[in-house]
């Protein structure tokens, strides 16, 4: 017997759909055949923990060899709940972005704008018993990428977040408030819901702020909840 | 209530948090049946998907201290990923039934919004024939894309085609 409680199926609209032609790579990487519907079992309901002894934190990225990172300095802090609000705690956050150029420290990226030597672009923090997170980081400039004419991706922050299930597995973007650029990318628009849409712009918070130091965003996450019911049943 | 927050794609520099010891499952000295999963990724046209995280999960053996239970591999320019780690056991499935050993694959990638995923099982293990997943396959074409074959020793691969002719099974999640 397994009566592993499972996690709820996505809201109708909240989540995008791999086939999405006005984003062009989708294409050749979609799946045509019907996924096959399966309740989750200890396989999915289950997933790993991590431990910052394997996986030392790294929460200010703005510093390398004690040196600092061209850019506007950011302090992004959040918190990470799930649908039924409560909070999911020491969970491990992954982040990676490109520079305040809009340039990644990475050999695929080929955008004529300057690396830093100063700032690679990776992070990794855990969230507290409260589901409380926070870093530190340059703000990340927008790029330009090709997938139709005259391309530019808004200004974000990619996330990892793992939560207590492989099925709670997320990776997603964080946005900035008033980028001209959202309203033309089709990535952010690969989420049907508008309202959906908008939870991945992260919000202007003063209180965030560090005086004469950094501005400051917040970003809350919100992981799949458990179902009502167990599987077993 | 709260509605989760939306998927966006993994893209194409997620590399900058990539770690190459993540793909071996065993680096912490756990012991038990060491086994290497491997398997080429291509796309509708045929071509290797050359720029995929590729994560794995297991819930057999159980993780412990030194047995993470997950591992994340990069595919190399054929596409190629591959993993180091412990041969799964059965596990419980709904209500009595029992599932066949397996690994649950999380495929993400430039042009995969959210992440496809799927499962790779063992050629010749006899709980496959009642294992409720492959169960729900009826077209033995179909559910052989989920079996992974023995490759040389100590060595199973499962390719992943992501759409078209031979298109893998994958599994809403
Ligand atoms: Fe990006």
């Amino acid at each position: 017997m397994s009566d592993v409680t499972g996690f709820r199926p996505p809201a109708p609209g909240s989540q995008p759909e791999n086939d999405t032609p006005t984003y062009g790579s989708t294409r050749l990487r979609h799946p045509t055949r019907p996924l096959i519907a399966f309740p989750h079992t200890i396989t999915e309901a289950t997933g790993p923990a991590f431990s910052p002894r394997h996986f030392p934190a790294l929460a200010d990225l703005t510093l390398m060899d004690g040196k600092a990172a061209q850019g506007e300095r950011i302090i992004v802090r959040g918190r990470i709940t799930d649908e039924d609000d409560r909070p999911v705690p020491h969970t491990m956050v992954e982040i990676w972005q490109a520079n305040a150029a809009g340039r990644y420290n990475h050999p695929g990226d080929q955008h004529d704008a300057p690396l830093d030597p100063h700032f690679k672009g990776d992070g990794r923090v855990f969230t507290d018993a409260d589901g409380w997170y926070q870093f530190t980081t340059i703000k990340p400039g927008a790029y330009p990428w090709r997938n139709h004419k005259n391309a530019w991706r808004p200004n974000h922050i990619h996330f990892s977040y793992f939560g207590p299930g492989f099925a709670t597995r997320l990776i997603t973007q964080m946005y900035f408030p008033g980028d001209p650029l959202l309203a033309i990318d089709p990535i952010f628009h690969s989420v049907p819901d508008e309202a959906a849409r908008n939870r991945l712009i992260s919000s202007f918070d003063l209180d965030i702020t560090q005086p004469e130091w950094a501005l400051g965003y917040r970003f809350d996450v919100v992981l799949r909840g458990r179902a009502a019911t167990p599987m077993g049943v | 209530m709260s509605i989760a927050t939306a998927a966006q794609t993994i893209g194409p520099f997620w590399h900058l948090i990539e770690d190459k010891s993540l793909a071996d499952l065993t680096r912490f000295g756990a012991t038990g049946e060491v086994l290497t999963l491997t398997g080429r990724i291509t796309d509708g046209e045929g071509n290797p998907v050359a720029d995929a995280c590729v994560e794995l999960w297991q819930a057999s053996p159980a993780a412990d201290e030194r047995f993470p239970g997950w591992g994340r591999s990069a595919t190399d320019a054929t596409g190629t990923f591959r993993f180091t780690t412990l041969k799964p056991g059965p596990v419980p499935g709904r209500g009595n039934t029992q599932q066949a050993p397996h690994f649950a694959i999380n495929i993400l990638a430039r042009g995969i919004i959210t992440r496809l995923y799927t499962r790779a099982y063992f050629q010749g293990e006899a709980l496959n024939e009642a294992d409720p997943l492959l169960n729900l396959i009826e077209d033995p074409g179909r559910r052989a894309t989920l079996i992974a074959l023995p490759d040389g020793p100590s060595t199973w691969r499962m390719d992943i085609r992501l759409q078209g002719e031979g298109e893998t099974v994958f599994i809403e999640v």
